[in-house]
């Protein structure tokens, strides 16, 4: 202990002076580059939430002031009304109802592509029959075709099997373009859980059902959150497929209403920042609770597609 | 004996996992097929005829459609539209996301408060994106009056008002409400390289850029594919927030004198050609023809990037 001691400081004392200098200067050049890397990061921080921050507090100011003087900070005085109209004053309907349908249509959405999605990957990851490959490939290939090229079709096809001007008409094509990616992310987490794992629960009486209900999907949980939160951030914020197949105000989601709500009171822009903030808000918050299993999903469907 | 009293027993197992298999795939596939692959296929069905969405379809045009599509000022602004957009996208917002990916790859307070806000436009609806954008960027509005607050109201411009400046203004929008999408996925890659790899570079007497340069970029050059793909193919299809934030305008005059959205994309004319317009068949041309921009990017980016993996492989051996 002692003797380390010693070595120690002989070891430093021996070290020349001008490593000290170099030492010195070094670390104040870490210290530059640790300032830059703040200055830059806290930057590009603000430019993101400026346009938030603004939205927010400019709900709370009137329109007078919102016009006469834009780049004000604070509400001189603070308008709570902008907010509670939205959701509690005479036309608070319309927004409770749009927050319901976008609920609606997320449940149903995010519900049938991961079931569905579970039970396709399932057969794909642990079973063997001829053609599954061809089968499975035709599924990736889906992320070739995103919703925007499909959209005509797909509204004269909604309207033939009577789904348009129906929440369905919405969530079923929804459900449907979220399969691949779905699909290509749970393959592999299927895949990962033992044989061994399978044959002890046949042993045990389990059917291949039984196996993939009571065995599979509890190991999955993560794999299924991940999957979840990805599938309920494209529902929800879609915005071309409700636009396309809902018809008439009482059946819009939470995009369609703020886009409408603010072709229709373009003189309150007060108003209009309120509405955008409350519907933003769901969002938010439940990004701020699933973000680790947005970022797992975003990044494996990143990776691997 | 054996094997043949198995060999039944066998056969009925092998039927009751067939089913089994049938079963757990028929809701994906029934639905897979019905919403995407049918309308896929139908979109090119109905690209070859004059029709409204409604009635028969019955009057064939051959390649009319296409040649309309083809010649017309807006599906060319769109074009050239589009491929701006992807081009300010590859040399910009990927750059730009890579940039602070490299500055979050390392541990040190507040980063994950960083991580949290840049990616949090993402998950902020586009419609509700670009209302926010339109009400900021109006003339006089809060950006003109912050610009002439510290002093720059000499780089104000017409935002959305301008031609020649909309696809600048939307450029940025799009980078703010896409770049943190990009930074986690770069992100991820980056801490996916063990960091000895970076430090042996060091110990070998690199500097910090060329241990990024030659040690750190070609080790992310997958995850970048993957970034640059995805960013190619979001420019191409870009629809709401063009829709809602200028609706295509401004209006100006087209090279053969009609007049074109300036701000229109594929998508946008698409959509305007099919709905506005009513001619199911004219738009499904266009989408045909945005399908096949993405197919031609897809599957040329796929044979170009598998053989710069190749050529990476040979050289490194070499």
């Amino acid at each position: 202990m002692g003797s380390d001691m010693t070595t120690n400081s002989a070891a430093s004392s021996a070290i020349p002076t001008t490593s000290l200098l170099q030492r010195t200067v070094r670390s104040i050049r870490l210290g530059i580059w640790e300032i830059a890397r703040y200055a830059i990061l806290v930057a590009v921080a603000a430019a993101i939430l400026v346009p938030i921050v603004y939205a927010i507090l400019g709900g709370f100011k009137s329109n007078g002031q919102l016009v006469g003087d834009p780049a004000s900070v604070l509400p001189t005085e603070w308008v709570f009304s902008n907010y509670t109209d939205v959701l509690f004053g005479a036309n608070a309907g319309d927004f409770w109802r749009e927050a319901a349908n976008s609920l609606i249509i997320a449940v149903v959405a995010v519900g049938a592509t991961v079931t569905f999605a579970s039970l396709a990957a399932f057969t794909f990851a642990r079973m063997v029959f001829p053609g599954r490959e061809a089968v499975y490939t035709l599924f990736t290939l889906g992320l070739l075709f995103p919703l925007t090229v499909a959209i005509l079709p797909l509204y004269v096809l909604i309207k033939q099997v009577g789904l348009d001007a129906n929440l369905l008409g919405v969530a079923l094509p929804q459900a449907a373009f979220g399969l691949p990616i779905t699909i290509i992310i749970l393959r592999p987490f299927f895949k990962s859980i033992p044989v061994e794992l399978e044959d002890a629960a046949k042993i045990d009486g389990c059917s291949t059902f039984g196996f993939f209900w009571r065995v599979l999907l509890p190991l999955a949980k993560p794999a299924l959150a991940t999957v979840s939160v990805l599938a309920v951030v494209g529902t929800w914020n879609s915005f071309l497929l409700p636009l396309v197949v809902l018809q008439g105000a009482d059946q819009w989601t939470l995009p369609l209403g703020v886009m409408n709500f603010s072709t229709q009171y373009v003189s309150d822009q007060a108003r209009i920042l309120a509405y955008t903030v409350i519907a933003i808000l769901p969002a938010i918050v439940f990004y701020a609770f699933a973000e680790r299993q947005l970022v797992s999903g975003l990044t494996a469907g990143g990776v691997k597609g | 004996m054996t094997a043949l009293t198995a060999r039944p027993r066998g056969r009925s197992g092998l039927l009751a996992s067939r089913l089994t298999i049938l079963l757990f795939l028929a809701p994906a596939l029934f639905m897979f097929v019905l919403f995407v692959l049918v309308p896929v296929a139908q979109a090119a069905h109905y690209s070859f005829y004059d029709w409204t969405g409604l009635g028969p379809l019955d009057k064939f045009v051959g390649l009319d459609n296409y040649a309309a599509a083809l010649g017309s000022d807006t599906f060319r602004t769109a074009v050239s539209n589009n491929l701006l957009l992807v081009a300010l996208s590859l040399l910009v917002q990927i750059p730009f996301s890579l940039g602070l990916a490299v500055l979050l790859n390392r541990r040190f307070t507040g980063r994950a408060l960083f991580r949290l806000i840049f990616f949090l436009p993402y998950v902020i609806s586009e419609a509700i994106t670009g209302v926010i954008f339109r009400l900021l960027l109006q003339p006089d509005a809060v950006i003109d009056s912050g610009m002439k607050g510290v002093g720059a109201g000499g780089l104000i411009q017409d935002w959305l008002g301008d031609p020649t400046f909309v696809m600048i203004t939307l450029f940025i929008i799009i980078s703010w409400k896409y770049f943190g999408f990009h930074l986690i996925i770069l992100l991820a890659g980056l801490q996916g390289i063990p960091r000895e790899i970076e430090e042996a570079a060091f110990i070998d007497g690199a500097g910090r850029w060329q241990a990024f340069r030659y040690v750190t970029l070609p080790l992310l050059g997958p995850t970048i594919r993957v970034s640059v793909f995805l960013s190619i193919i979001g420019a191409l299809q870009l629809f709401d927030l063009v829709f809602v934030i200028t609706g295509g305008g401004p209006i100006t005059m087209g090279a053969s004198g009609a007049t074109v959205d300036a701000s229109g994309t594929m998508a946008l004319d698409m959509f305007k050609t099919g709905f506005t317009n009513q001619s199911m068949g004219a738009g499904s041309a266009v989408a045909v023809l945005l399908f096949v921009f993405c197919f031609v990017v897809a599957l040329g980016y796929q044979r170009l990037v598998l053989r710069r993996d190749v050529e990476g492989a040979l050289t490194t051996n070499g």
